[in-house]
């Protein structure tokens, strides 16, 4: 006679240490293994798209560094191309290499925060504190630039709020010298330990069709083995002047789409970014920063959807403009949104460990899921 | 069988890699600063506290615009004819008593989008960054010079100064009116 | 021996059984766990590039001693819904099964709480105690991340007894004795006589039993490492998990207490590693004692040895657990059932071919 049984429902969150922030996911388990994931959000929201009717363009900024927390520069960098959109406005050449150095930093940046904590997620601490230690290098960049560590506000409609102070592009070659070392390093301690593939690898496999009718987006899509970059396939600033790769998932050490292959598709990309930072730093003309920059945007009735291809994934912002100084409308798709949205397909039949494995990978951040 | 035996190889080796490379850390320097000791060399474009300098300040009221957040409280009188405010560092004269410049720090969310349309560039960030404080209320800065009873004088003076031209004005009007009387009269 | 000492200095055995039960308490056990707290947040600081605790005292010496102030004065929280009783004796239960091993452990040849023939059996079978305090926790919290890490720390500690036992066998096998003060002594000598290094045994024996003590070391420290729940095997605290598994609802002396038992365990096994493998107590290089004609030196003298051996051990946990990830629950019973208990098997089996040459 079989014993009777039930499910049992586990609240993972919203206050737990590897959700990422406070997310809270609805377990139904039977025993350890998952039936159903169940994602709850909101608890971070904070009306971003409703509040930025009543700023001005300029004043939007500060608030769209505040969606995405770990990479800001790329948000702001996505909401001024929209917004230089609408308006019809040429920004100076120099500008746009500083946005493509400031954004392909900031992908680094963030990528080390999804590694670090996906191996704190694992269960591995070292790795977490490598690379916030490299993380911290990056955003002292930002802050000799910008002044501040996390929240810029330093790319703005039609310029940048200031030149690149004048030791930026010596430092920066230098961390780039220093950080390649790193990556082997933590390729060392992490990406191929064999207990972390064992965790890892055929975990949450995400088919190539899934994840593209999920909309899936970003690294997570190109782990699935799908060559889709939007700075490759719907090129803007002066990203058609660098030569770089699209890392894609292979299934190395299991299945495409794992969680082994996302996890090992950021540190390609990490590669990446630091190829295109350096063809930046050869390349970037001189010139003045701030010409360009409007004393006011009054952009013209009509409404504009432009999408860049932040660290998460497709960052896209539909504002529709009334020919005032308020935009009267801003929809922002946020590509940890609907990234997530796939967990539950992800989880079924894994076990509590792997839920954890599986959140870690797909990288969200809170702050962009709610907004 | 095989593989049985190159996972349990494939386990010691990269173990013992990842062991290797931690242990190779221990005797790295540690990257991390004693902080209340020790402090950071901050660059100079930090964005910290909000400091005013009000004797370059004309009271123009652009930062409380630009800011988003509403942190910025400014209310100005202007000043009475024979008042001299004197200049700003950069040529421009002052023609109002800045009453009010309160700056909720606790608001500020320190994008210094107020620093930029400064005309006199009297409100700037600074980098002291250790503020915090036990009462709320005490966050809110009060930059302005005067006190309180200075306040109340310049806004007296200034209603006075308008309730006297107003009145000189009535005046002028009546005298005005009783001249075109009389010339009707006439 | 310390126990006739103290019954001839009190002139009664109870007394003298409790102050000798009591002894590595006061002088080892709690000395230990105070300096391997810090010792573990030392490590693993310097691991990460970090500095670790540097406030009070020297580089932080008393750190710890501050922690334990702290939890002292905190509130000991029990929620509602716990069941009290259990609730408040599980940490107990884990203190004195950890404990309760140190009873038996030589830490010299003239020191050894109780001196029974059944040593080794005795620790195996007092270290099971551990298990029913950690599903007594994780029950009594009423939590289901509490219940979820005892479920997972039972079965992970039955299963990991297996190949500790079958190496525990092939050791016995070789010595024909469980007291481990015996045991110890039979690896006299230098330490080309450590049971690692094939024991007493001569000529080609001891070359063929080297490669399979080794495997057999290695095996025992692995489900040593799992039976204390540190990382990789940690899966019972797994905090990224189950927030903190069956301590979650523990707060103030109760954490406290699971904390101590913790350090506690850690240098039991390692002192269990150590006896078995390492010649306990013994000095690899002979005695300061021997040459100075000081007897009363080489007691301490082996009491440092033994503390070294087994820190160096302790040493070697936190490293592991500083560079690792964990592993999961099926992979963690893979591992034991898969590959830990054949391989121990087959070492059994090839040692007992040797030992019989």
């Amino acid at each position: 006679m079989a014993l009777k049984t039930e499910e049992m429902t586990l609240n993972l969150g919203p206050q737990h240490p590897s959700t990422h922030g406070v997310l809270r996911l609805e377990l139904k388990l039977d025993g350890e293994f998952i039936v159903d994931v169940i994602p709850h959000i909101g608890y971070l929201h904070r009306c971003f798209e409703k509040h930025a009717e009543a700023m001005t363009y300029p004043q939007i900024i500060p608030y769209t560094d505040r969606m995405d927390y770990l990479a800001s520069m790329y948000n702001e960098f996505g909401y001024v191309v929209t917004v230089e959109k609408l308006l019809g406005l040429e920004v100076p050449e120099r500008v746009e290499y500083i946005r493509v150095i400031m954004g392909e930093l900031q992908r680094i940046a963030s990528h080390l925060v999804a590694l670090g904590t996906y191996g704190a997620d694992i269960g591995a601490i070292t790795p977490f504190l490598f690379c916030f230690r490299d993380r911290e290098k990056i955003l002292s960049l930002f802050e000799m630039t910008s002044g501040a560590r996390l929240l810029y506000n330093y790319i703005w409609i039609g310029g940048v709020a200031r030149d690149l102070p004048p030791d930026f592009l010596r430092l920066t070659k230098e961390f780039i010298v220093y950080f390649r070392p790193k990556i082997k390093e933590l390729n060392d301690l992490l990406t191929f330990n064999k207990i972390f593939i064992e965790r890892t690898a055929n975990i949450g496999i995400l088919p190539k069709d899934v994840a593209v009718n999920y909309g899936i987006t970003g690294p997570m899509l190109r782990a699935s083995g799908m060559k889709w970059d939007l700075r490759k396939d719907d090129t803007y600033s002066v990203y058609n002047k660098f030569d770089f790769d699209i890392p894609v998932g292979e299934g190395r050490m299991g299945t495409v789409g794992d969680c082994w292959d996302r996890y090992f598709v950021r540190i390609l990309e990490m590669e990446q970014s630091l190829k295109i930072i350096e063809q930046a730093i050869n390349q970037i003309p001189d010139g003045d920063v701030t010409s360009a920059i409007p004393k006011r945007v009054k952009p013209p009735v009509g409404q504009v959807y432009v999408r860049v291809e932040n660290p998460r994934g497709e960052l896209g912002y539909f504002i529709v403009s009334d020919g005032t100084l308020n935009p009267k409308r801003i929809k922002v798709r946020a590509p940890s949104f609907v990234n997530l949205a796939v967990i539950s397909k992800l989880c079924n039949g894994h076990m509590i460990a792997d839920v954890i494995a599986i959140l870690g990978s797909i990288d969200i951040v809170l702050g962009e899921v709610d907004r | 069988m095989k593989e049985y035996f190159n996972n349990i190889y494939l386990a010691f080796s990269t173990i013992f890699i990842g062991m290797m490379v931690t242990f190779k850390h221990l005797f790295v320097p540690a990257v991390t600063i004693q902080y209340p000791n020790v402090k950071p060399q901050l660059p100079s474009r930090e964005r910290n506290r909000l400091y005013v300098n009000m004797d370059d300040c004309i009271g123009c009221d652009q930062c409380a615009r630009a800011c988003p957040v509403n942190c910025i409280e400014i209310e100005t009188v202007k000043s009475i004819p024979g008042e001299d405010l004197g200049q700003t560092t950069n040529g421009k004269r002052k023609a109002l008593w800045v009453t009010k410049f309160d700056i909720d720090i606790a608001k500020c969310f320190y994008c210094e989008l107020c620093v930029f349309p400064c005309p006199t560039d009297c409100i700037y960030m600074t980098d002291v960054y250790e503020f915090s404080e036990f009462e709320r209320d005490n966050l809110i800065y009060d930059f302005v010079p005067l006190t309180e009873e200075e306040r109340i004088e310049k806004k007296e003076n200034h209603e006075k100064f308008m309730a006297e031209k107003a009145a000189q004005k009535e005046a002028e009007l009546k005298a005005k009116e009783s001249k075109n009387n009389s010339q009707d009269k006439k | 021996m310390i126990f006739d000492f103290f019954t001839k200095l009190t002139g009664s055995e109870i007394s003298a059984s409790i102050i000798s039960a009591l002894l590595p308490l006061f002088l080892f056990v709690l000395p230990f766990a105070l300096i391997a707290v810090l010792l573990e947040r030392k490590v693993s600081a310097h691991i990460q590039d970090r500095l670790g605790p540097m406030r009070v005292g020297y580089h932080g010496i008393l750190q710890t001693l501050a922690d334990i102030l702290k939890l002292i004065q905190k509130e000991d929280i029990i929620a509602d819904s716990n069941d009290k009783p259990l609730f408040n004796i599980a940490p107990v239960l884990v203190f004195a099964g950890s404990y309760a091993v140190f009873a038996a452990i030589p830490f010299t040849s003239s020191y050894i709480g109780s001196n029974i023939n059944l040593g080794l059996f005795y620790i195996i079978g007092i270290s099971g105690i551990v298990v029913i305090g950690i599903l007594m926790a994780g029950w009594a919290s009423n939590n289901k991340y509490t219940l979820l890490g005892a479920m997972r720390s039972a079965a992970q500690l039955i299963s990991y007894e297996i190949p500790t036992l079958m190496i525990v066998v092939t050791i016995l096998m070789i010595t024909g004795t469980l007291n481990l003060n015996e045991l110890t002594e039979m690896q006299s000598g230098f330490f080309w006589n450590w049971m690692i290094f094939g024991g007493q045994a001569t000529g080609i024996a001891k070359i063929l039993l080297i490669p399979f003590m080794i495997v057999g070391f290695v095996v025992i420290y692995i489900s040593t490492l799992a039976e204390v729940n540190r990382t990789p095997f940690d899966i019972s605290e797994a905090e990224s998990e189950l927030v903190s598994g069956y301590h979650t609802e523990y707060s103030g002396m109760k954490f406290a207490i699971f904390f101590l038992a913790e350090y506690a365990n850690m240098f039991a096994v390692s002192a269990i590693v150590v006896v078995l493998f390492f010649g306990g107590y013994l000095s690899p290089i002979g005695y300061l004692g021997n040459t100075l004609g000081l007897p009363w030196l080489i007691p301490v003298e082996q009491l440092l040895w033994f503390t070294f051996k087994g820190v160096a051990f302790v040493l070697v946990q936190m490293w592991l657990r500083w560079t690792l990830p964990r592993l999961r629950v099926d992979q963690l019973m893979a591992i034991c059932w898969k590959y830990l208990i054949p391989i121990a098997f087959v070492n059994l089996l090839i040692v007992g071919l040797i030992t019989l040459i």
